[in-house]
């Protein structure tokens, strides 16, 4: 993953889209966003991904219960939970709790929404500081931010966040960190090659030559070039986090009440009903992969409009 | 070559003595501390400070470091909170298991995935290469424990063929010398032994080696594309060489460069994926036995896993490096 991307400046890029001003003066993200538009891949991606967002943003208009309600209470006996269509008040049955599975989904949508987003925006800006810092500085402070990295690295993903969950203690804002931390060795040594692939560049050399300082050279001219990598892998994790997250709270990590509205853990508890019941794990699950696959097949679209190879074509 | 090695397994040293410094101040910075996590509900003031002075624990930092350094380098890693055993004991005597599981995992995306990549490049652009494409997305989606639900309602719940629970059937009297199952069985001439292992190693593995799976189909397949136009593939086609010689030494031979790395990094994945196929099919290896360690706070097990799966996963992307250079003679020139 060490894309490098030209110069904002793209003319190589030719615009079959009549609508859009000749190839010259187009900047690389306005360009990427004309191929995102004509890309089957990306429309599905962002469809899906608005879909998630919106139903998440309008859970509590959406939902026909509360997130932790259990109006079914009534209707739960050991050997039976009501599945889909069973009960004309709940479309898509009961929970082993007595709450409404449809709700349930729903506001699951708004605890995934939050830990995805929440915990890739912290991975983000700690490995986007880390990244900075080593490839402006390089020296010795490239070299101690790497080895850090490296040592995290060392560690495979899911177990370093379950880690760091545990000191944490068991909570949605523990989950959060723990992913966001998790993601940080990433983002820093991604931003750092592809920072110092551009750094030989020629414009750099420029600026130099004009006798800007190493700040304003790094902040406005290696930075918006070196981010675009960073920007695909962002999506890419947004995904990814959505999983972790699910798995950290299916593994119990997650604290919080039995009935709490959240896909893993909706999961853990659908384990003990699977004979009776395989709806409860099966609605969650698909809940998360969809929301997994919509932001894998943007962050790909992205990657691929990004790209300067698939530019010539 | 050795010296390449030898180098790296130097280069080493330094990332592994840093994550032991991260552990060490990990289990200090527990909630409560680790005298607290040691005695859990029997956390009277009196019995914190007992603690504290048997293990230690009130000197000052440095020095209980270089105690604790100590003692790891004597193979010392302390003992479980729950089971009272040392921990290199409990490793050592539940690796062998996830071991078994992650080489059925591997076999089964290695084998499936590089005969599916390579059959969606041939017929590119037509529906073996959509069908294999969308396929791989959705295999990288699922969540493993989800996939794990999945096979398990479906192959003990709707069609009981597959056993989805422990190692091996608690009835068969299977004798153990390597902890391997599925080699005890066959060491030991148990025949039945060695099936009834396997077939509890079916859906995990499954489970397990999806995800995996779908990359390496991707992976081969934008391999393949990439070298199946190459001008020495054109050439040995020119040549009238036979289709299987142009597969096998021309295209597959160079496209395995970037599988083979692909398939190094996926171990990383096995590892975690492991806790959590492990906990679903009540299947006791490492994983499952992290996650118990992670419910009650011990941190010697916590601590001790963390260190070996570093040191094997580092190892094995070494591995991964060696293998490439092998494949690739151009690498080994550098």
């Amino acid at each position: 993953m060490t894309t490098t991307l030209p110069p904002a400046s793209g003319s190589t890029a030719p615009s079959p889209d009549p609508e859009t001003p000749g190839p010259a003066g187009t900047s690389l993200f306005r360009d990427a966003f004309h191929r995102l538009r004509r890309n089957p891949q990306a429309i599905a991606g962002a469809v899906i991904v608005t879909l998630f967002l919106l139903v998440a943003l309008l859970a509590p208009v959406l939902a026909p219960y509360g997130g932790e309600e259990l109006p079914g209470r009534t209707h739960i006996t050991p050997t039976h939970i009501p599945g889909p269509g069973e009960l004309p008040d709940f479309v898509l049955g009961l929970d082993r709790f007595g709450g409404d599975l449809l709700s349930k989904l729903i506001w699951g949508a708004q605890a995934s929404l939050l830990i995805g987003v929440i915990s890739t925006a912290f991975g983000l800006v700690g490995g986007m500081l880390l990244g900075i810092l080593a490839g402006g500085f390089g020296g010795w402070v490239d070299n101690v931010i790497m080895r850090l990295v490296d040592i995290l690295l060392s560690v495979p993903n899911l177990l370093l966040a379950v880690s760091i969950a545990a000191v944490l203690g068991q909570g949605p804002y523990a989950v959060m960190i723990a992913i966001g931390v998790a993601q940080v060795p990433i983002f820093a040594r991604l931003l750092r090659a592809s920072m110092l692939s551009q750094r030989s560049a020629d414009y750099i050399l420029a600026a130099q030559t004009l006798g800007l300082s190493r700040r304003t050279i790094t902040m406005s001219h290696l930075l918006p070039n070196s981010v675009g990598p960073v920007i695909v892998q962002a999506t890419l994790t947004l995904a990814t986090a959505v999983i972790d997250a699910a798995a950290l709270s299916f593994l119990g990590l997650g604290g919080g009440r039995p009935q709490t509205a959240e896909w893993g853990r909706m999961l853990t508890y659908a384990q003990n009903e699977l004979g009776i019941a395989p709806q409860l794990a099966f609605f969650p699950g698909l809940c998360i992969a969809i929301t997994a696959l919509g932001f894998t097949l943007l962050g790909e679209s992205l990657r691929e409009a990004l790209d300067p190879k698939s530019r010539q074509k | 070559m050795l010296r390449v090695i030898g180098k790296r397994i130097v280069l080493l040293i330094p990332t592994l003595l840093g994550l032991s410094v991260l552990l060490f101040l990990w289990v200090r910075s527990l909630p409560g501390g680790p005298a607290t996590a040691l005695l859990g509900d029997r956390a009277t003031p009196e019995a914190v400070a007992r603690i504290n002075e048997l293990y230690g624990f009130d000197r000052p930092l440095i020095e209980q470091y270089f105690i604790y350094m100590g003692k790891l380098l004597q193979g010392d890693f302390g003992t479980s909170l729950l089971t009272g055993r040392p921990v290199l004991e409990e490793f050592t005597t539940r690796f062998p298991a996830t071991l078994e599981l992650t080489a059925v995992a591997l076999a089964f995306a290695i084998g499936l995935g590089i005969p599916l990549g390579y059959w969606a490049a041939k017929h590119y652009g037509r529906w073996p290469d959509h069908s294999s494409v969308v396929l791989s997305l959705v295999g990288i989606t699922i969540p493993v424990f989800f996939l794990a639900f999945i096979l398990k309602w479906l192959f003990a719940i709707k069609i009981p063929l597959l056993p989805t629970d422990g190692r091996q059937n608690p009835r068969i009297n299977a004798t153990h010398v390597t902890d391997f199952y599925v080699l005890d069985g066959i060491l030991t001439r148990e025949w039945d032994a060695a099936w009834d292992a396997f077939l509890h190693l079916v859906l995990p593995g499954i489970a397990l080696g999806t995800i995996p799976l779908a990359i390496i189909v991707r992976i081969t397949r934008a391999s393949v594309l990439e070298v199946q136009n190459a001008d020495y593939v054109r050439t040995a086609k020119a040549k009238g060489l036979l289709e299987r010689t142009i597969r096998n030494r021309f295209i597959l031979r160079n496209a395995m460069l970037p599988v083979t790395t692909t398939i190094g990094l996926q171990l990383g994945l096995l590892i975690s994926g492991a806790v959590l196929t492990e906990t679903v099919f009540a299947f006791s290896g490492i994983g499952r036995f992290l996650r118990d360690a992670i419910f009650n706070l011990d941190y010697p097990v916590l601590q001790g896993f963390i260190i070996f799966i570093a040191i094997i996963y580092s190892l094995i992307n070494l591995l991964v490096d060696v293998t490439y250079s092998v494949i690739d003679p151009r690498v080994r020139v550098q």
